[in-house]
């Protein structure tokens, strides 16, 4: 039975949900987008071992992002970042090159347009180019679990949250709760399976079972995704921050990873090196059912009000 | 390198993890500069100004590995005196004969050899060209005398190191500036960060993708890294080298065990007719009598090989059938064949996993040639763009090509992919490693190797019987492997042990090509593959795991020659065979071991066991017996590096900066433009756009360059026409900067097209910060960048980029300048049908090439803007 503490603060989210001592160790993903390349091997792993259809064959023009956001056909989502900043030491070799154009529009405002033939003009922003693979939080309190009405979503004994599809109707309660905008339903294309019934990554619960590493993990060349028992791969990113900030990367810091957040801290976190919401994160994501104890309990205040407020109503009426 | 290779970019990634410093050269922004610690952006087609920039920097500040470049590089070899180098001659080499572009070698020649036999006499650099078979020098060890004049103390002002001071000096970082627009400080950091992690403690890697070989001066980019990598004395030693990233999978095996016209397995030069008429003058041209090194033995692989082919045919009455093998006559490369296709002069054509149709350069010459045969056999995974040609490809939408009136009848033959056929691949380490089949392939798709074994085997039949001498090669085949699986597959292992080599008699494996007899009493189908199946196990499966042997992993898969993993080892130790640090220590002499001592260490020693760093080699000795204790590199005809080549390059004994044959500038140095010995088919069908000094080279302002991108693999072939990587890229598109953009009025998604004499191709616009204008000769110049992966099939189709480049080789190799050309960029879509051929023409007319337009090559010297017309493909047999 869940007390609580289920829907708030630092849980094990597998013993919360009932399972004996001995379930194994919470496991969960570490990204470390400081050393993502952008080859999107962790998007077509996941499609190919968990069977997701293909579904978006237009351009986006949002720099090498054609997959747009995380959703029924996207469990794993790269997103690409082009910025007029520098990436701590690194030169980016665009900003101080020799280049004279001589139009007004390239300084920064009020400065004098640098005469053409001069060799050190430096007219342009710095630049780096961030890339991230997001996927589903696996959060300790899933708002989506939370108010899935047939049981379809629920926690494993890895602490991962998993949708049923066999047992899902479809009813769509899950997509607003989540505060990521992760879970979605399936709505094509047409032959597709699992059309109309809520979809996200699974951890890849089947492999997971067979002692395998998730698809995307697997695939990852450079291990920018990580895979692991959350509890070690937290220390390993607390690590891996304190070495970027020694390296200067100083915008460095974990995202997901912190069990006092909204959440109660994701399953699959992240190391970010800009604000979240560059990345399309939601700056302080809250569990949508945080509130529900507090809003049972209100109800309930209120309905022994009214109850007692009727009987009073009555006892007033004896006079 | 983590745009095509970003599996192998984890090793970058882990180098940098441990506190390696990541420096990228290259034109624009990419995934690989996101992770570097400095990008340095430059100007496409300038590397070797670049690079000869780094090489300047080392010797101006003595900063080359004296101890080996003295002891194991030609640094001291005295040339002749009748040697002028580009500085005498605006940019041309002593020996240029401007009538056919192309030099009499003889004044590159060291010192005393110019009139020898080994001499530059017999090189006929216009034969050579056209049979890309000047780099025999390269592969089959320099035909230099072994003792040349030396002056060890490198003053002597006609020693190799004095004329590379010389020859580099003009390369300033002030004049690397100019021409590659990348700043003084950039270069500097790169060329400090280049000579401070080399030397007795340190090794630098240089390591390339292909794209840096598709130049008119390709062979010249990578000798400029040799250069460079033997002042530093980075070659032969852990850490060092002169990597290529290859484009595709096992493109090093395809030149070991060739798809090339000019060369047999090993590197064996494939007969020329007119020349090597018979077994002794084919195999005298390769071992050079008198000549230092291991091709001395040349006869024993090329017999091993006769008897591989013919088997109880090949006798030693018969030159082990020698007749038998076919000859060339001249140039067929693939773009000579592809213009002999368009003139009518070929009947068929095989294509077995390319897609030239949007591969290769000048997509429209590629496609009207396959529009006129007589057959055509494509074998691929899908219905590519080189089969569907005739009923959709632009050339329908123009007219050029009509469906019902195409004559070439196409024969689509389904092909077992990777995972569905067993075999090896060899990558760029030279290591051999064994696929297993994983599934059988579906329906009618089967191996290459079913194919050949089967075609070959129903052509045979067809002609038993037959007494016409023409069908004896056919006839006479060793052609007998044993049958495996449901599908009558040749077994894979047992092609692997014939490639490996056995003793006739026994059919005992040999386990080193040490083995191989002259007499005819062994086979081996490539000399240098002996070994992996030595003791009768295919080395090539080894999968033992890094963490259960040394860092150098002998134990997994197999490298050639002999599982060596780093070639001319040799060189990891100092003359006096001690490593030249504890920490670079790789192989070195233990005069404990043995009876008298042996090479011993980390990999297989790449020299004699035995052969102690003291031996020297008596008066008179030639072959292996004349390689000397100091002699790493066994290969050469001198047994040293070489950063002077006296022999087999076409266009010259050292780099010299010259423009891509399309530029919008005039050559920084030289009067002399581009490559001048470069081939350029100049026909209607080929116009290449006007550079300087020629007129109207502003109608196509900006430089453009084509690459991959991570999501898909070259022609496409392999990801468009699948959904999950289809999407992933799903458009043709152009990358120009914020500057470009406001210049031609584009708009980030919109669409816009690029515009040559050869095409024009359309795309949606990607602005992006990633490229930058840069300032060259003090304007401004605008690169475009290009994927070249779409064409009209598969899940995603447009406009490919391949067709926008002209037909223009290197001399050496015949390799097509496809990285680099001129263009110009309009915001919109292309005219569509004939207005397309009409809006072409256009620019043509505006650029002066059209009619009967012929532009000079040769821009210095005497021969200073004399026209070569017509197809220039003098027969080398004949005339010259």
């Amino acid at each position: 039975m869940a007390g609580e503490r289920s829907f708030f603060g630092p849980v094990d989210p597998a013993a919360d949900a009932g399972y004996d001592e001995d379930h194994p160790k919470r496991k969960g993903f570490f990204t470390d987008t400081s050393i993502c390349i952008g080859c999107k091997a962790c998007e077509v792993a996941c499609k190919e071992w968990n069977d997701v259809p293909a579904t978006h064959f237009d351009m986006l023009g949002s720099s090498y992002d054609n997959s747009f956001s995380l959703n029924a056909n996207q469990w794993r989502h790269v997103a690409f970042i082009e910025q007029a900043k520098p990436m701590g030491e690194q030169e980016s070799g665009l900003r101080r090159q020799a280049v004279a154009l001589g139009m007004p529009t390239m300084g920064p405002p009020g400065s004098v347009p640098p005469e053409p033939g001069e060799d050190d003009a430096v007219d342009r922003p710095d630049f780096r180019w961030l890339m991230s693979s997001d996927v589903c939080k696996h959060c300790t309190h899933a708002a989506c679990l939370d108010v899935c009405p047939t049981g379809s979503l629920f926690r494993t004994e890895f602490g991962t949250v998993v949708v049923q599809d066999d047992i899902c109707n479809g009813c769509g309660y899950c997509v607003p709760a989540c505060p990521y905008g992760v879970i979605e339903r399936r709505k094509g294309p047409e032959g597709a399976k699992n059309v109309g019934i809520a979809q996200k990554c699974t951890l890849c619960y089947d492999r997971l079972g067979a002692g395998s590493t998730p698809a995307c993990a697997q695939a990852c060349p450079t291990q920018s995704i990580q895979f692991g028992d959350v509890e070690e791969l937290r220390e390993r990113a607390n690590a891996r921050v304190e070495q970027l900030h020694e390296a200067g990367i100083m915008d460095a810091r974990l995202y997901g990873n912190d069990p006092e957040d909204g959440v109660g801290g994701t399953g699959a976190f992240f190391l970010l090196l800009d604000e979240p919401e560059v990345y399309g994160f939601p700056p302080d994501p809250v569990v949508t059912t945080k509130d529900l104890p507090h809003m049972y309990k209100r109800a309930g205040a209120a309905a022994l009000t009214l109850l007692a407020g009727a009987a009073l109503a009555f006892v007033g009426g004896r006079r | 390198m983590a745009e095509a290779h970003p599996v192998g970019f984890q090793w970058v990634m882990e180098a940098k993890a441990r506190g390696a410093r990541v420096i990228h050269v290259d034109p624009r922004f990419t995934r690989t500069s996101a992770l570097a610690d400095t990008f340095v952006p430059l100007r496409v087609g300038t590397d070797i100004a670049f690079l000869g920039g780094v090489i300047n920097y080392v010797l101006q500040n003595e900063l080359d590995f004296r101890e080996y470049v003295v002891a194991y590089t030609n640094a001291a070899v005295i040339v002749s005196e009748d040697f002028q180098d580009t500085d005498d001659l605006d940019g041309l080499f002593s020996g240029f004969d401007p009538e056919t572009r192309t030099y009499d070698p003889t004044s590159w020649q060291y010192e005393g050899s110019e009139t020898s036999e080994d001499g530059g006499g017999d090189q006929d650099h216009v034969l050579q060209r056209e049979t890309a078979s000047g780099l025999q020098h390269e592969t089959h060890g320099a035909g230099v005398t072994s003792d040349p004049p030396r002056d060890e103390t490198l003053q002597h002002p006609r020693c190799v190191y004095q004329i590379l001071k010389r020859h580099f000096a003009r390369y300033t970082p002030e004049l690397v500036s100019q021409t590659c627009g990348v700043s003084t400080e950039a270069f500097l950091e790169v060329a400090r960060a280049f000579a401070e992690n080399s030397g007795r403690e340190r090794t630098t890697a240089l390591v390339y993708s292909v794209g840096w070989t598709q130049h008119s001066v390709g062979v010249q980019y990578i000798r400029t890294g040799a250069i460079l990598q033997l002042l530093l004395g980075n070659m032969g030693r852990p850490g060092g080298g002169i990597m290529a990233l290859r484009g595709h999978a096992s493109i090093q095996g395809s030149t070991d065990i060739p798809t090339l016209f000019n060369l047999l397995p090993g590197y064996l030069p494939m007969p020329t007719a007119g020349k090597d008429d018979s077994l002794d003058e084919w195999l005298d041209g390769i071992s050079h009598p008198g000549s230092k090194g291991y091709w001395a033995n040349a006869r024993a692989y090329g017999v091993s090989l006769l008897k591989a082919y013919w088997g109880d045919a090949a006798t030693p009455e018969n030159d082990f059938c020698f007749d038998y093998l076919p000859k060339i006559t001249g140039d067929h490369g693939t773009y000579r064949t592809v213009l002999d296709m368009i003139d009518g002069k070929v009947k068929g054509y095989f294509l077995l996993g390319q897609n030239p149709a949007v591969g290769s350069a000048h997509g429209k010459a590629q496609r009207l040639g396959m529009a006129n045969l007589d057959f055509m056999v494509v074998r691929d995974l899908f219905e590519i763009e080189s089969a569907s040609f005739w009923k959709s490809s632009p050339e329908v939408e123009t007219g050029e090509i009509v469906p019902e009136e195409c004559r070439t009848e196409v024969f689509l033959m389904p092909a077992a992919s990777h995972v569905e056929k067993e075999g090896t691949f060899t990558q760029t380490h030279r290591m051999l490693q064994w696929r297993e089949k994983a599934v059988e392939p579906p329906g009618d798709c089967r191996s290459e190797l079913w194919f050949f074994y089967h075609l070959g085997r129903m052509i045979r039949e067809r002609l038993a019987g037959s007494t016409e001498d023409r069908d004896r090669p056919l006839l006479d085949l060793a052609w007998d492997y044993p049958m495996v699986g449901e599908t009558d597959d040749p077994d894979a292992e047992a092609v692997l042990m014939e490639i490996n080599g056995f003793d006739v008699a026994t059919r005992r494996p040999l386990s080193s090509f040490t083995e191989m007899k002259e007499d005819g009493s062994t086979i081996g189908g490539c000399w240098i593959y002996t070994g992996v199946f030595k003791d009768g196990v295919n080395q090539a499966a080894r999968r033992k795991p890094g963490s259960e042997q040394s860092y150098v992993a002998p134990e997994w898969g197999w490298a050639w020659p002999a599982n060596r993993r780093t070639l001319y080892n040799r060189a990891s130790a100092d003359p006096e065979g001690r490593p030249w640090s504890e920490r670079k220590a790789y192989v070195w002499w233990d005069a404990e071991r043995g009876e008298a001592g042996e090479w011993t260490g980390h990999d297989v020693p790449d020299f004699e066991v035995t052969k102690a760093p003291s031996y020297r080699a008596p008066e008179g000795s030639d072959g292996v017996a004349a390689i000397e204790g100091v002699d790493p590199f066994i290969m050469q005809g001198d047994g040293k590096g070489s950063l002077y080549v006296p022999k087999g390059l076409i266009d010259g004994p050292l780099p010299t900066h010259y423009e891509p044959v399309e530029s919008p500038f005039p050559n920084p140095i030289y009067a002399q433009q581009a490559n001048p010995t470069r081939k350029e088919y100049a026909r209607s069908s080929n116009r290449l756009n006007p550079s300087p000094p020629e007129a109207h080279a502003e109608v196509f302002p900006y430089v453009f360059t084509t690459s991959r991108l991570t999501e898909h693999h070259t022609a496409g072939g392999m990801s468009r026409y699948v959904a999950r990587l289809a999407e992933l890229q799903p458009e043709m598109f152009v990358e120009v900067s914020p500057e470009l953009a406001a210049e031609r009025g584009l708009e980030n998604g919109g669409w816009c097209h690029v515009v040559t004499a050869r095409a024009a191709v359309e795309g949606r616009v990607l602005v992006t910060d990633r490229l930058s204008p840069l300032r060259v000769e003090g304007r401004t110049v605008h690169q475009v960048w290009l994927p070249y992966h779409w064409g009209t099939g598969g899940m995603v189709t447009g406009d490919s980029a391949n067709d926008l480049f002209g037909i223009a080789l290197d001399p050496n190799v015949l390799i097509q300048e496809s990285k680099v050309g001129t263009c110009d960029v309009l915001p919109g879509r292309r005219p569509t049908g004939p207005d397309l051929l009409a809006f072409v023409a256009g620019y043509q007319r505006r650029s002066g090439v059209h009619d009967d337009h012929v532009r000079p090559i040769v821009t210095a010297g005497p021969g200073a803007g004399m026209l070569h017309s017509g197809d220039e493909t003098p027969d080398p047999t004949g005339g010259s």
